[in-house]
């Protein structure tokens, strides 16, 4: 059985038993987890009492509601109540959080059941998954290759039918690119749509919690359960969500569909991965859209300003993590020593590379030169897309220039693997929603993932051309 | 490299100079981060590609662009102000390195007397 909305209907009805469901997915995770290692840890006893008390409202009458039965695999970044949660890195390993984060009731509200805590690059910086203080993630699809990342975890866990939603985050590409890289759908919904209370912060001006599903509809379905207010979040937009699901098959006939120019012909992105933006453009069109190219000028500046934003952002949040209230610590003499001894033996050198980067961003004399002025470019590219919403319903780009890369292949070089997000970065910039959609394979066989972006909460018309997107796929869309 | 219609150079008067060994040596000092001599070393050379890959933002002249720091028109958001459950001290306090009397211990911050 697969598929999120046929487990929770098949549930909800009494068809089938969660425990059932839960014991097949667990199953999978055992043969399989040891080789993929989607997961810091996997949940098996909490899911089978998670399963077993959706099973008894289910007999009493009740409906445990949309997600009824559905297994999921949480990043492991999202707090969860008394359980561990790592960000993958050693400063926080065995870290218990003392309350759920938000999506994690909202999901467990709506009858979900938490089979693991999904592994990612420490702290959710990286586009690989091999910055993890627990071993990298192998892709389902080819182990010999990255899974993306930095939700590469959640992203493996759905493509190897751990459980067929998982929740990620998106800073500057961390749902979308594994998405792409694995086969699978992956959604970055509009900033502000999904709260953020208990997802563990890396840069709090483009951190946004979302879905991954195989297919689009269930990837809808899940948006629909975490997304609205919440007042646990002071950054969570007031306007209530308006649900995906209910509009998902209306096509996009009138649809103006923008390519764009920028993003298709950036650095690096291979010739098959281009030619699948341009016959996914194709299909659109076939279906009645109106598709033409598009210029977001500022969108060049993206990746610059964002590896200037985000680590200024990090250094600030990751300050926490000085050896007093919770994960490690290393003794030192005086205060000031053991800080410095417990920050250098927590974290990684992907989260030092970062924390110094952001650091000098902020440092006095250099502020102005990096920081404002990649704030700045961040008001070009709003503008920017501004002007492309007011011509074209929705645009399209590549998610990863490439597609999964082998082990190895970019972790000694940096800027190589910052490239990895070329063009999913503007959108986190700009705080609206985007996903990635597969569509057909590229070099060696590999999956490719489209990007399909849409202005400021207009979800509702992203998911349409995702929909029609699925159908159009060549060899039929997700994995 | 520019895009037509893109803000033009202001020449490389507002790019900073090159990031050296003491830079990061002193910002590793800011970021409480207790880094190896190999470890400054590398950093170096790598906080300088990514630098350089950014004076392309550096070295734009936007004197008259107001800086996005959030992407939510949103400021001030209040919620009632009513009384509700916080955290549970005992959990938060069992998650903690060191604790004495309830509360977070710590090594000497001041110098003895």
């Amino acid at each position: 059985m697969s598929g999120a909305r046929q487990i929770a209907a098949d549930v909800r009805s009494g068809a089938v038993r969660a425990r059932d469901v839960v014991e097949e997915h667990l199953e999978r995770i055992a043969t399989r987890d040891g080789e993929i290692n989607a997961f810091n840890l996997v949940l098996a006893d909490e899911a089978r009492a998670a399963a077993d008390a959706v099973d008894a409202r289910v007999a009493a009458g009740d409906d445990p509601g949309p997600l009824a039965g559905v297994p999921i695999a949480l990043k492991d970044n999202l707090c969860t109540h008394g359980i561990p949660t790592t960000c993958s890195s050693r400063i926080l390993e065995g870290w218990r959080p003392p309350y759920d984060a938000t999506v994690v009731q909202r999901v467990a509200a709506a009858g979900a059941v938490a089979v693991g805590k999904a592994n990612l690059d420490e702290f959710a910086m990286g586009s690989s998954t091999e910055n993890s203080a627990f071993g990298p993630t192998r892709n389902p699809r080819d182990p010999s290759r990255v899974p993306g990342g930095s939700s590469g975890g959640s992203a493996a866990a759905v493509a190897a039918g751990f459980a067929p939603l998982s929740l990620g985050s998106d800073t500057g590409g961390s749902i979308r690119q594994p998405a792409a890289l694995c086969g699978v759908v992956g959604v970055k919904p509009t900033y502000g749509s999904v709260s953020r209370s208990g997802l563990i912060a890396f840069a709090s001006s483009l951190d946004q919690i979302g879905p991954f599903a195989t297919s689009v509809a269930d990837a809808a379905l899940l948006l629909d359960v975490i997304a609205g207010p919440d007042p646990l979040d002071s950054t969570s937009s007031p306007e209530a969500h308006v649900p995906v699901l209910p509009v998902l098959d209306q096509g996009v006939a009138g649809l103006r569909i923008g390519i764009v120019d920028e993003l298709v012909d950036a650095e690096g992105v291979e010739p098959e991965v281009r030619a699948a933006v341009l016959a996914a453009a194709a299909a659109l069109e076939a279906a009645g859209a109106v598709v033409d190219r598009v210029s977001v000028p500022s969108v060049v500046y993206g990746l610059s300003a964002y590896y200037l934003i985000a680590p200024a952002e990090a250094s600030s949040n990751l300050a926490r993590y000085d050896g007093v209230r919770y994960g490690l610590r290393v003794d030192g003499p005086d205060l000031a020593t053991m800080n410095a001894r417990t920050r250098d033996a927590g974290f990684g050198p992907e989260v030092k590379r970062r924390i110094m980067l952001g650091t000098y961003a902020l440092s006095a004399g250099y502020y102005d030169a990096y920081y404002g002025k990649a704030q700045k470019v961040r008001t070009l590219i709003v503008r920017d897309f501004a002007r492309a919403y007011g011509t074209f319903d929705a645009l399209l780009s590549p998610t990863s220039p490439t597609v999964a890369f082998p082990f190895g292949a970019k972790a000694d070089n940096p800027l190589a693997m910052y490239l990895s997000d070329v063009c999913t970065i503007p959108t986190n910039l700009a705080g609206h929603p985007a996903m990635s959609v597969p569509f057909g394979t590229g070099a060696d066989g590999l999956p490719v993932g489209v990007q399909v972006m849409a202005d400021a909460v207009q979800e509702p018309v992203m998911f349409r051309v995702a929909q029609v997107l699925e159908a159009a796929a060549p060899g039929g869309g997700a994995a | 490299m520019l895009p037509p219609g893109a803000p033009v150079e202001s020449g490389a008067m507002d790019t900073p100079a090159a990031i050296t060994r003491a830079d990061v040596e002193h910002v590793a000092r800011l970021a409480r981060l207790g880094l190896t001599d190999a470890e400054l070393d590398s950093l170096t050379g790598e906080l300088a590609a990514v630098l350089g890959h950014a004076a392309d933002v550096a070295a734009l002249d936007l004197a008259d662009v107001a800086p996005t720091a959030h992407p939510l028109p949103l400021r001030n958001v209040l919620r009632p102000d009513v009384v509700r459950p916080g955290v549970d001290r005992g959990e938060v306090l069992a998650a903690a390195p060191a604790v004495e009397d309830d509360r977070f211990r710590v090594p000497r911050i001041l110098d003895a007397p």
